[in-house]
């Protein structure tokens, strides 16, 4: 659908997106994710032919966006966009959902129809009559997500469609999303720094830090194998550690972290310095209580809790072992094992759990 | 004391009672300041539609020079004004010298900074994010042009009254191009000050009390124009109107 190569931009001497290559399919979900200020909005920008790449192409079911002015706006009419910050026409609802088929000429008894088609599926039929500026923000939103859809775009773009809202409204808007992509089988790309809500909404997902698309994958791919640091950190992953291979039997490696031994599985070869990611959510915690239990746990690590963080219905908990490593405990079982700051426990991390790449820093 | 106490009840009386002359000279000023705001709104308007939504080189320093010259001295406008016109002048062919023609030509030239100026910040006002809006939207340049336009009609509109109301104040350009003549180019501000010369008070106090009037006309529509304006329009005209 859309074919993007070697593509930046910079402004002034500040590089904005740096050499991205991408491409989306015809009727997927995906979701640009990454911190503020990454270049998500950018990116959109850039795709729906709102500003000039510094470098760059393009394609659009195969056609070159560059050609002319005239291609352009061809293009971008077969686009809409729903931008982060919603700006509404001083006119009533319905007059602000008619502007893209106004441009384009269109019916006046296909607008009226249309119109109403737009605002029955974002579910603001009856406002169509009021003002748009004394909307909320979340109705706003809707309105904008109306207006960018009366055209039966092929492709959709959000940037942080749901960024300004509160979580009634957020589960709104992804819910139209989600129904959008049903009836239309619009092909639709959002951006989002709530990788939770990517992982809800998209089929894809790429992940976007400092002006570089660093990992494009399954939702599963960067959850659970993040290719760096940054991104690691970025998806939730709070404990990442250094270590060396010490042996690998096919696939099954033992790793020293700190002199503390860890198995995983890994093809990386004896010697090699590597970096082990854990999701918190893996790791459980025991005390010790006369003998260890057999389970298939394989890691088994002694240390000292040295912090616990409430996190919503969760507790994060350090751990101290010579390096450090988080779970999250919920509160329940926290308090049934009566947790405590100085205690010492024992983290239960599966081989299987811990993600290794190489480690280049 | 008692002389500015009688001389307003005489002016009252003046109002009150339709003196011809009094209402000669108020029909004449409003006519000719009309009229320069017409011609002045109809050149300023596209002026700062150009300015704004073209970009070149030299673009700020034209906005500061139009800027500058929102409080250029009403009598320099009418002296380079009086040099152009005079019969000597490059064009006083057209003798428009001493007539209400001159005077309006002198009153445009006068607030076509002001209403260029503020339409540019009109539109200037206009949310960013409106543009990329229409322009998303699919509207061509020309469409995203309109409908800024139309959604910045309200500001757009009171920097016309306010151009109106720095011409209809002004007595430069009315004194040295207008002459000041009886039944001919004598307006509102040249009457009172010829008229409180030769101590004429009442004949000036209503001119004043008409002026004023019209002042208030001015400011009471400017205040229902920007109840409708958001508050980023509001402070691109200068502050918020309460």
């Amino acid at each position: 659908m859309i074919k993007i190569a070697g593509l930046s931009r910079r402004a002034g001497s500040k590089t904005i997106l740096e050499s991205v290559d991408l491409e989306i399919h015809p009727g997927e979900i995906f979701s640009f994710i990454g911190p503020s200020g990454s270049g998500k909005t950018t990116l959109l920008r850039l795709i729906d032919l709102l500003d000039m790449p510094t470098t760059g192409t393009i394609l659009f079911d195969g056609i070159d966006t560059a050609a002319s002015k005239a291609v352009r706006l061809s293009i971008r009419r077969r686009m809409g966009m729903v931008f982060q910050k919603p700006a509404v026409l001083n006119t009533t609802v319905s007059g602000n959902v008619a502007f893209g088929l106004k441009f384009r000429k269109a019916e006046k008894s296909e607008i009226e129809s249309r119109v109403h088609e737009a605002l029955d599926i974002v579910g603001l039929l009856h406002l169509a009559d009021q003002k748009a500026v004394t909307l909320s923000g979340g109705e706003m939103q809707r309105v904008a997500i109306a207006r960018a859809l009366i055209t039966r775009p092929e492709v959709l773009l959000l940037d942080e469609p749901t960024a300004n809202l509160d979580p009634v409204n957020t589960e709104l808007i992804e819910k139209l999303i989600l129904a959008i992509h049903k009836k239309f089988h619009t092909t639709i790309i959002l951006s989002t720094h709530d990788m939770i809500q990517g992982q809800r909404l998209a089929d894809r997902m790429g992940v976007i830090m400092n002006g570089r698309i660093v990992q494009v994958g399954s939702i599963h791919d960067i959850f659970y194998r993040p290719e760096g640091r940054d991104i690691a950190r970025f998806v939730g992953i709070d404990t990442i550690l250094k270590g060396v291979v010490e042996s690998n039997d096919g696939g099954h490696a033992r790793i020293s972290v700190n002199n503390t031994f860890l198995e995983v599985i890994t093809p990386c070869k004896p010697g090699t310095r590597v970096a082990l990611f854990i999701r918190p959510e893996e790791i459980t915690i025991a005390i010790r209580d006369g003998d260890l239990p057999k389970t298939s746990v394989r890691n088994q690590i002694q240390g000292m809790i040295t912090k616990m963080v409430p996190f919503g219905p969760f507790v994060r908990t350090t751990i101290d072992f010579g390096s450090h490593l988080t779970a999250l405990v919920t509160r329940r079982s926290a308090d049934e094992l009566s947790l405590k700051v100085g205690m010492t426990v024992i983290a239960g991390i599966k081989a299987t759990a811990i993600h290794v790449i190489m480690d280049s820093g | 004391m008692s002389e500015i106490i009688s001389g307003f009840f005489q002016a009252i009386d003046l109002i009150v009672n339709l003196d011809p002359e009094v209402m000669q000279i108020a029909t004449l000023s409003l006519l000719i300041s009309l009229a320069a705001t017409i011609i002045a709104a109809v050149i300023s308007i596209p002026l700062g539609g150009l300015i704004h939504f073209y970009e070149f080189r030299g673009k700020r320093v034209l906005i500061v020079l139009i800027q500058t010259l929102y409080s250029v001295p009403t009598v320099v406008v009418g002296l380079l004004l009086y040099l152009f016109l005079s019969r000597s002048g490059p064009l006083g062919y057209f003798g428009l010298l001493f007539t209400p023609e001159g005077m309006i030509l002198g009153q445009a030239i006068l607030i076509i900074p002001i209403i260029t100026g503020l339409v540019i910040a009109a539109l200037g006002g206009v949310d960013r994010n409106i543009s990329d809006t229409l322009i998303s939207l699919g509207a061509t340049g020309f469409q995203t042009i309109i409908q800024i336009v139309r959604e910045a009609r309200l500001a757009i509109l009171s920097a016309v009254v306010l151009g109106f109301g720095r011409a209809i104040s002004e007595v430069g350009v009315a004194m040295m191009i207008g002459g000041n003549i009886r039944d001919a180019t004598r307006v509102l501000t040249t009457a009172i000050a010829l008229q409180t010369g030769i101590g004429d008070f009442p004949f000036s106090i209503a001119l004043g009390i008409i002026l004023l009037i019209i002042a208030l006309i001015v400011v009471i529509v400017l205040n229902l124009i920007t109840a409708g304006l958001s508050v980023e329009a509001q402070q691109a005209l200068g502050g918020p109107r309460t």
